[in-house]
């Protein structure tokens, strides 16, 4: 009895919470919209039975899906997400890998701080570590302040609520997720695999090459999806740093559902997001199983 | 014994830099006298006095803290619960749809979170407020409290447990007298970690919240839009402060219960 209590509360909770709010999102990207409250049509009326029934599922169409392909701002908008999810999860590995390797190099007993260092972070507000920038981006910022100084630019430069503000945030919010994955996959390389790339002639730059970096593949791609996945449909960066030229989906369908009140339309934005995002989710799975069988 | 190269302490120097400068700019400009955030214009701790004094602030943030705790204790039980099914349960009917809404929050964008939880709660027509907050923080972080859980107790010895129960536990017994003490350390992480992004959420909670009910996150956020403030980098230091004091603390607790148990283990193997 107490058994089935155990497995009915989470799961009723779950599918309380998580599943039946899916489908009614579902249900409205399916819906029209309507000045009423709540601003959609139509309505389940339980009390008309089955022709009520009947007559809603009639109503609901594909109408809203037909509209996200005409209005060119939609697919502008999941085509600039997915480019800067790309540049920005590039830019983080190339950040990120070398701070991995040196981590995974270091003296062993330097490498339980090393690590904290980059936990830390992860445990900040991610809100503040966005607003952080801010300060150093705008144009009288300490970035502009600093390349003055020394001479480098005559004019500051315009960074703040530009693409490349929000590509600065993404890897500096998400460098700890690609971090982690590469120096573990890095940490339990064994050395001598090294040295006996080394006794049979490779140059040490050949041996990182043909040794180290194929064996820390799963690390690099667990990383990257880590990275990738939240970032498509990242709100807070492109709201905070980007300008009014930065396209990103979750910020169109926030400012859909909250600015211009269209719950279909933000519904519909919402359902193709998640279809977008369901395969690399499926090749990130596959990723981790192909590591835990490796490892098992 | 293994030396830093030079190239790697370059790429760490260059990386952690890049990983803590910007937080310490923050942090030192929060003590600016000066209203231009830019600008230093000598010591002072007056912006610190300001936040003391701002009374939406001060019942964000304890509207905030009440979400936190409740919602993470809440969602420890549930997550834990959840982990145990999953790794213990065997086989349930709708155990792979079970697994998918154990996994499926952590991938999924917050703005479809945030999105979906809305409209159920006016679909049920439930008043946004501190509650809505509650339910929606449970729900996601729960999942991450059963990930957190059930990989302590996949490693864990299952006869432990067996043992237990042939001695005449009750299932119930056996899992608070053995599983429980055993999965403990990772229940507190559990914990910590979902009052950690309670504490975080901004797009869940602009979602789940209504005006009778402000979280901290949503406060800063509709501040820091009209710009950088002095007022919100003494927050941002306080916020800064309690997190490093914290993590630091909890992981040396950790590593001294760990040496612990080693010397016990130590000893119990002499005798």
């Amino acid at each position: 009895m107490r058994r089935y209590l155990v497995i009915a509360l989470p799961y009723l909770w779950l599918l309380g919470l998580f599943l039946v709010p899916f489908l009614i999102v579902l249900k409205i990207s399916l819906s029209d919209l309507n000045l009423s409250i709540p601003p959609y049509l139509p309505q389940l009326d339980p009390s008309a039975g089955w022709a009520g029934l009947k007559d809603f599922f009639s109503q609901l169409d594909f109408e809203n899906f037909v509209f996200l392909t005409e209005d060119d701002l939609y697919w502008k908008a999941y085509l600039s997400s997915l480019k800067i999810a790309v540049v920005a999860t590039f830019f983080t590995l190339c950040v990120g890998y070398p701070m991995a390797y040196g981590m995974a190099r270091a003296p062993s007993e330097w490498r339980p701080t090393l690590m904290m260092l980059v936990i830390l972070p992860f445990w900040t507000s991610f809100l503040i570590r966005v607003y952080s920038w801010m300060g150093i981006l705008s144009n009288e910022g300490f970035l502009n302040q600093f390349l003055l100084w020394t001479g480098i630019i005559s004019e500051p430069l315009v960074i703040m609520n530009t693409t490349t503000a929000v590509y600065i945030g993404i890897v500096y919010t998400y460098l700890p997720f690609m971090i982690l994955p590469i120096y573990s996959a890095l940490e339990k390389m064994d050395d001598s695999l090294l040295e006996a790339a080394e006794d049979l002639g490779c140059s040490r730059l050949q041996a990182f090459w043909l040794v180290t970096f194929p064996l820390s593949k799963s690390g690099i791609i667990a990383g990257c999806f880590l990275v990738f996945i939240p970032s498509i449909g990242e709100f807070v960066i492109p709201s905070l740093l980007g300008g009014s030229d930065t396209l990103m989906i979750g910020k169109v369908l926030w400012e859909e559902f909250f600015n211009n009140r269209d719950w279909p339309v933000a519904s519909a934005v919402a359902v193709i997001l998640l279809a977008i995002l369901v395969i690399p989710i499926i090749l990130f799975q596959r990723n981790e199983q192909k590591q835990r069988e490796a490892d098992g | 014994m293994r030396r830093f190269s030079w190239f790697n302490l370059t790429s760490l120097t260059l990386g952690f830099a890049f990983l803590y400068l910007p937080m310490l700019i923050l942090v030192i400009y929060s003590f600016n006298e000066s209203k231009l955030v830019t600008v230093w214009a000598g010591f002072s701790t007056k912006w610190y006095g300001e936040l003391m004094q701002n009374e939406a602030f001060l019942d964000a943030a304890w509207v905030t803290l009440q979400v936190g705790v409740i919602s993470s204790t809440i969602a420890t039980v549930l997550g834990t619960m959840a982990a145990h099914i999953m790794v213990r349960g065997g086989r349930f009917f709708g155990r792979t749809l079970f697994s998918g809404m154990i996994y499926a929050p952590l991938v999924m964008p917050e703005v479809i979170t945030g999105l979906s939880l809305l409209l159920l709660f006016i679909g049920i027509g439930l008043d946004r407020g501190v509650l809505t907050i509650v339910l929606a923080h449970t729900t996601f972080s729960m999942c991450y409290v059963s990930v957190v859980v059930s990989s302590r107790l996949v490693s864990f010895d299952k006869s432990l447990e067996e043992a237990a129960l042939d001695l005449g536990c009750t299932p119930f017994q056996a899992f608070r007298l053995v599983t429980l003490p055993i999965i403990m350390p990772a229940v507190i992480s559990g914990w910590l970690l979902a009052f950690t992004l309670s504490l975080d959420d901004l797009v869940i909670a602009s979602f789940t919240a209504g005006p009778s009910a402000t979280t901290l996150p949503i406060k800063i956020f509709s501040s820091v839009r009209l710009g950088v403030s002095p007022e919100i980098n003494a927050l941002s230091t306080i916020m800064i402060g309690i997190v490093t004091v914290g993590v630091i603390g909890f992981s040396v607790i950790s590593k001294r219960n760990i040496a612990r148990a080693e010397a016990d283990a130590r000893a119990a193997e002499r005798t």
